[in-house]
């Protein structure tokens, strides 16, 4: 019988990729084994084999397609004897995910764009009449250390994977090549010990830029970075301090499990001596990891593997920074203040949307930094809109929500109309399976319901 | 009273021995003088005093020169006297005062001097080590000749961390010296108790460090394999392990009753091995000096630690408003 052969998934969180190359033609037989195309994700380039054995009938996608959906069908697989002319029209995709694609054929349009750009609203920090780039987060990430590498010879860069193999994420992409393995090196798999050895680099007058695969694994090293990095300008009476970098994917991926999906906004958020961002767009990604790496102290920067790949519009400018302990309002609205950071403010703002459509008008604040945090911003908003729901990725327990809900008692307590609605990631390990992680994560659903809820809907 | 073996008569300069001498002994005074302020209540927390282990950190320090960095654990005050600090300074940051290298915010295990290139003073066991590794890492970065030396003991030679930066020191030849001063107790547990294998110097054998024991109350023998230790990272041979065999006095703390060893176990090292006795004897022996002559030392070094604490006792409390500082260097 004839098989279709679908796109293959590459990584935990591809939804989509280019098919760039194929390495048969029609009438080829294949065994199992055999590499039959290279597919190209956003970050790298992969051979695909074959599963079973047969005749290459038809070939479903044209090489150079962009943006072919995971599990749709692109080629199909005959059994000997069978005539692909005879075959019915292919399926419209396979079971899983959400985002299925349409039936599509070789020379269409693929049904998915490439991640639509997010357009800002206008941001003081960016000069009327600026010229704007589309830019994924990972290429503004990159950007941004490229950019200070090329200002300060004494930034480097270190971590797992990211000279020769450019990165795990692909973030440090190219680094290599430009500033040499003297500035862009490759650790061994020692979180631990190349963070104490990062701080003691911090000590002796450079500015690391540490990369953690993800922050995760960075709590082999979180002695160091608290200990070490954020404590001693204190104990020494500032003398000495460590300028330095902590950066890295934070939060959930998509199905990884337990270990791999943490969310430590809140942890390190708590801590004086570090400073933390945690950048939702591509332009804050830019902007505040320049500040980062210029400051004199060590910056926990968080950032989203599910956002690496997304496009924003970023600003074309010779050196555009973005200041830490400023928020960002996204919306402006009058009924209910939505405060978020990270890959929260997704939620956040796609439950603006639909909120709008219900005739609710929220305003949208992206704290951006948690440490320091702008909650004057957060105050003022809620004065004005006495209404007030917290979205995030993390635990309920101490977190950026039950923080913010805290400043707002002290603070606006007489201008609240309703008691603070934090939605946060549920109480629990981050399973595994695909409709239990869904339940585990905070949604815009939920976010629109809480919304409701305050506003009394 | 157990026999002290005679020394040898030493070809050591004059000048050097009572260098030595003098060095060792302003150590021990002032760490007699801390003990006591402890008691007194003048000292608070934790404190842990280097008596006995004079020795290692005034003999490395004699292989050193300008530029050269040094980071160790929380039994610090020794290091810190060896490398220039003013005694006055780390007493008035034991009596957490003002006059504190630390203005009173760190106290005795968090103590640092960025013109003396004193990097701590760390309170974690084994966190220096990767510290010291990376100061190491910065000189290199930077194409200059320093070495660092990453002073810890025979506990943290057990530490996971240690053997991370073993690893990565020796793959990229950091010009550092890893000092294991093993004072046979971690505290409380012997060296025997919690060392699968007790030769701490053979622990880089595995990453291709070279390492060798030194008798740590010797200083001549400490500044000798220093030397040869500086001169190979110095040349960009990559790291060394000096293992100091050496013993505390005291406690663990002030507040360790030591019920660990016999009293007859610490008497016998101080009647055979002391670290100034040895020096004295050879001062002695060559005639370099008179008793008279070393007692006027002794009284000059007291007067120096008293004045010491006497600064330490009148330095003012750190103003309340410093609680806020310190906390961000400003952007």
């Amino acid at each position: 019988m004839a098989t279709e052969i679908l796109m293959p998934a590459l990584s935990p969180t591809m939804e989509e990729g280019t098919l760039a190359k194929w390495l048969v033609k029609e009438g080829d037989t294949v065994s199992s084994g055999d590499i039959i195309a290279e597919i190209e994700t956003d970050k790298a380039t992969m051979e695909f084999e074959a599963v079973d054995e047969g005749i290459i009938g038809k070939l479903l996608v044209a090489e150079g397609t962009e943006g072919v959906a995971v599990n749709a069908p692109i080629a199909i697989l005959l059994d000997e004897g069978e005539d692909a002319d005879t075959l019915p029209a292919p399926s419209s995709a396979a079971p899983a995910p959400s985002s299925v694609p349409t039936a599509m054929s070789g020379s269409e349009e693929p049904a998915l764009a490439a991640p639509k750009a997010v357009v800002i609203p206008d941001d003081p920090e960016i000069p009327e009449g600026t010229e704007m780039k589309s830019t994924t987060v990972r290429e503004a990430l990159r950007d941004a250390m490229a950019e200070e590498m090329r200002r300060d010879p004494n930034v480097f860069l270190m971590g797992e994977e990211v000279a020769q193999y450019q990165g795990a994420y692909k973030i440090s992409q190219g680094m290599l090549d430009e500033f040499g393995d003297k500035r862009v090196i490759d650790t061994p798999i020692t979180e631990h010990g190349f963070t104490g050895i990062a701080v003691g680099a911090a000590f002796g007058g450079l500015r690391p830029i540490v990369e953690f695969m993800t922050f995760n694994f960075a709590m082999q090293a979180i002695d160091q970075i608290i200990n070490s990095a954020a404590k001693t300008l204190y104990m020494s009476g500032g003398q000495m301090g460590a300028p330095m970098v902590f950066r890295g994917a934070n939060g959930a991926a998509a199905r990884v499990g337990a270990q791999h999906s943490q969310d430590y906004a809140t942890w390190y958020a708590q801590v004086p001596g570090l400073k933390v961002a945690m950048p939702y767009s591509a332009a804050d990604a830019k902007g505040l990891l320049k500040s980062a790496i210029r400051d004199p102290n060590p910056v926990v920067f968080l950032e989203n593997e599910i956002l690496y790949g997304q496009a924003f519009d970023v600003p074309v400018m010779d050196d555009f920074t973005v200041p830490f302990g400023k928020a960002k309002i996204w919306r402006e609205g009058s009924d209910v203040t939505i405060v978020s950071f990270g890959i929260g403010m997704k939620y956040a703002l796609e439950a603006a949307d639909a909120l709008a459509a219900d005739g609710i008008s929220a305003e949208v604040i992206d704290l951006r930094t948690l440490r320091p945090m702008d909650t004057e911003t957060v105050v003022k908003s809620v004065m004005k809109t006495n209404r007030c729901v917290t979205v995030e990725e993390g635990w309920p327990v101490g977190s950026i929500g039950g923080h913010i809900s805290n400043v707002l008692m002290q603070e606006a307590f007489d201008y609240l109309d309703a008691p603070v609605i934090t939605c946060t990631g549920k109480d629990v390990p981050m399973p595994y399976a695909a409709n239990l992680e869904k339940l585990a994560l905070v949604t815009t659903d939920e976010v629109i319901a809480a919304v409701k809820t305050v506003t009394y809907r | 009273m157990a026999a002290r073996k005679k020394p040898a008569k030493s070809n050591t300069s004059k000048e050097d021995l009572l260098k030595f001498y003098r060095e060792m002994l302003m150590i021990r005074r002032f760490e007699e003088k801390a003990g006591q302020l402890y008691g007194m209540g003048l000292i608070g927390g934790f404190c842990h005093l280097y008596i006995g282990q004079e020795a290692v950190v005034v003999g490395i320090e004699a292989a050193t020169k300008e530029g050269d960095k040094r980071i160790t654990s929380y039994r610090d005050h020794g290091h810190m006297l060896a490398c220039g600090m003013d005694p006055k300074g780390v007493m008035a940051e034991l009596t957490g005062r003002e006059g504190g290298y630390s203005r009173g915010k760190g106290g005795s295990m968090h103590m640092f001097s960025k013109e003396k290139n004193f990097y701590g003073g760390n309170g974690i066991v084994g966190a220096q080590v990767p510290i010291g590794a990376g100061l190491a890492f910065a000189d290199k970065y930077l194409g200059n000749d320093n070495v660092s030396f990453a002073y810890f003991g025979d506990g943290a030679a057990n530490q996971g961390q240690v053997y991370e930066t073993f690893n990565m020191a020796s793959l990229w030849k950091l010009p550092v010296i890893f000092v294991i001063e093993n004072n046979q107790y971690a505290m409380g547990t012997s060296l025997q108790r919690a060392s699968s294998t007790p030769e701490l110097y053979t622990r880089g054998t595995a990453f291709g460090i070279p390492g060798e024991t030194v008798d740590g109350m010797d200083v001549f023998a400490v500044k000798a394999a220093s030397e040869k230790a500086v001169a190979h990272c110095r040349t960009g041979k990559g790291p060394y392990i000096l293992e100091m065999v050496t013993y505390r006095y005291r406690g663990h703390s002030m507040s360790d009753p030591a019920k660990y060893r016999t009293r007859e176990e610490v008497q016998k090292v101080r009647e055979e091995r002391d670290a100034i006795e040895h020096v004295r004897e050879l001062i002695l022996l060559g005639k370099h000096a008179s008793e008279e002559d070393l007692k006027a030392i002794d009284k000059q070094i007291k007067a120096e630690v008293n004045e010491a604490a006497e600064f330490a006792k009148q330095s003012p409390e750190p103003a309340l408003s410093e609680l806020w500082t310190d906390i961000y260097a400003d952007a």
